[in-house]
Order: C-alpha cells, then structure tokens, then sequence
C-alpha cells in the first residue's frame, strides 16, 4: 500500500462534515470523498481508519429502525446491584445479543435506587419478558431489587438546531 | 425478505469493510452483484428501513454530550408536557414508559455545560422534578438484530 499523506486540519474537517452526510453511495466512496477535499483514496481512508481506532465512530455502517425489521417492543431492565458488582455485572448483561444499550446510571434515592440500565429488544412484548426473565436466571440476578419498564409510545422530535447533531450522524441512545 | 437480503441486512449490522471498494469485498463474500447489493441499501435508505448508513460519531468525541432522564408526569397532563418538551432543540428522543416515571427522554447537546442549565429549564417550565442519570460507565454491547 502506498504512504497516505496525511490530511490537513481543513481537510479533515471537511471529510468529517461530508462523512456526517452518511457514506456516498456509489462504487469507490473514498475516492468520491477524496475528490470532494483535494487528496486521495489512500489518504482518506487511512485517515478514516484512525478514527475508527481512535472510538470516534460509535459504528460504521447501519443504523437500522428496530420497527422496521419487526423488533416492535423494548423494555428498559432496571437492576439495584451493590456498587462492587456493578462492573462485572454490567459486562456481563453487555454480552447477551438482546441487550442493546448497557450503562451504570446513579440511583436517585429515595425515589429511584437503580443502578444499572439494560434495554431489552424484541419482536414482541412476550418475547422481551421472556428475555429478562432468562438473562436474569441464567446471570443469577433475580433475587437483586429490579423492574423492567416497556415503552408504550415513543415521540417524534423536531430535528435540533445545530449542524454538528445533524440528528442520524451521532448515536444518542435511540430507542426505536 | 429473500435470503440475500437477509445476509446482507446481517451482515452490514456487523460494520462495513473499510476498503477502497467495499461493494466489491461485499459482493465476493455474499456471491452476489456488488452493484445489486448496493442499490438494495439505496432502497432501504428510501424505505425508511435503514435511517442511516456510514459512520456513526460517538458524541462525546465530537465535543457534544448527552443524558437521560426522567419525569414523573400526571396523566392528565402527559401530553402537554410532551408539547413543551417537543419545542426544545435539545430533547433528541422521548419516550413514554410504564412506570410512576413515565416519561423518559435524552437531551443531546453540542455543549456538556449546557446539560444542567437545560434540565433547570425543564424543570422551571413543567413545575415537575427532572430525573438526571447521566452515565457513569458504558459495557460495550454489540448492536446486532438478526433477521
């Protein structure tokens, strides 16, 4: 592979805006982008790839709506677990292909004593209770203070005011 | 859906190829036209069935931050309160919940210093306590829905 130049200040946040956008759909997309901020494909890419390596992608690919592939209910699993467990815990429920977000949260006391926020997907509300009730029997957390709290409506916002939150090009935890 | 397009739906939820022409490698993987697997996501992206394809930016990393939070709204004004938190740029998502807190929302800003001062806002317009439960450790899963 030839040595990618590295790219500029500018043409980096150039590339960064134009990636915002979402990938260009046609056959050689880095060589599109490269066209776009006056350098080429193997810089582009090199300089895409560090990003990636760096985390400052969450993903890179699709963003799927759950309701469109049929995933229609989701529940929020809520678990009080004493603060030592807590890492381990949450590592392992981050492991079960059904859990689609995974996060330690602070309890608000007395009104809220959970600590730990899994989100539970599935086709069917049944299903997703049957999930929570296997992930919790096979992780042996039953007998931890928990509810589970299923969504029966979510809401359409407005799109946000600033450009950096074009609202698709950042993961903010969408539900739906 | 037929079985390619199920691969492919598989397939891409695990990342695309970071190569100069992913179609192609796309293409050898799945034995399939490159050009067709490309104009099925095209589709898809006009469906409705994908909102987004290419890289998604972790938030924090691009300067920004985010939370979730919660209110406890009394029925009767449920909708209400959803038309004041439907006027504000910040609220990305808001969804109602089965719970004594039943109306959960995220705030994404562009600025992290700008999270509390929006949470006091919320709470100055409804006249109801605002939750906060930003997050304190994220356990990485891997956002994989088969079909």
């Amino acid at each position: 592979m030839n040595t990618p130049a590295a790219l500029s200040r500018q043409q980096q946040q150039h590339l960064r805006s134009l990636l915002e956008r979402g990938l260009p759909l046609c056959s050689e997309p880095y060589a599109e982008l490269a066209k776009q901020i006056d350098s080429d494909t193997d810089s582009v890419l090199a300089c895409v790839r560090d990003w990636q390596e760096d985390g400052l992608f969450r993903r890179f690919g699709l963003v799927v709506r759950h309701h469109a592939l049929g995933y229609h209910a989701n529940a929020m699993l809520v678990l009080d677990i004493p603060d030592a467990l807590v890492a381990s815990i949450g590592e392992q429920l981050a492991e079960e292909p059904r859990v689609t977000l995974c996060y330690q949260r602070p309890r608000r006391l007395p009104q809220w004593r959970y600590n730990l926020f899994c989100m539970i997907h599935g086709r069917a509300r049944a299903e997703v209770e049957g999930e929570i009730a296997a992930v919790l029997h096979r992780h042996q957390l039953a007998h931890y203070p928990h509810e589970w709290l299923f969504s029966t409506q979510a809401f359409k916002q407005r799109g946000g005011h600033f450009s950096t939150f074009k609202a698709h090009a950042v993961d903010v935890g969408r539900h739906d | 859906m037929t079985e390619l397009q199920r691969q492919l739906l598989n397939r891409l939820q695990r990342g695309l190829p970071l190569v100069s022409d992913p179609w192609g490698e796309l293409g050898r993987e799945l034995n399939a036209d490159p050009l067709a697997l490309r104009e099925q996501v095209s589709l898809w992206l006009e469906d409705g069935i994908l909102t987004r394809f290419g890289p998604l930016f972790d938030v924090e990393r691009i300067g920004g931050a985010f939370t979730l939070a919660a209110m406890a709204v009394p029925e009767e004004r449920f909708e209400a309160v959803h038309q004041q938190l439907l006027e504000l740029p910040e609220v990305a998502h808001n969804y109602r919940r089965e719970h004594r807190l039943n109306m959960w929302f995220v705030l994404a800003v562009s600025d992290a210093s700008t999270i509390e001062p929006t949470l006091a806002h919320i709470e100055a317009i409804t006249g109801l306590r605002v939750f906060n439960f930003p997050k304190q450790r994220e356990f990485h899963v891997q956002l994989y829905l088969p079909v």
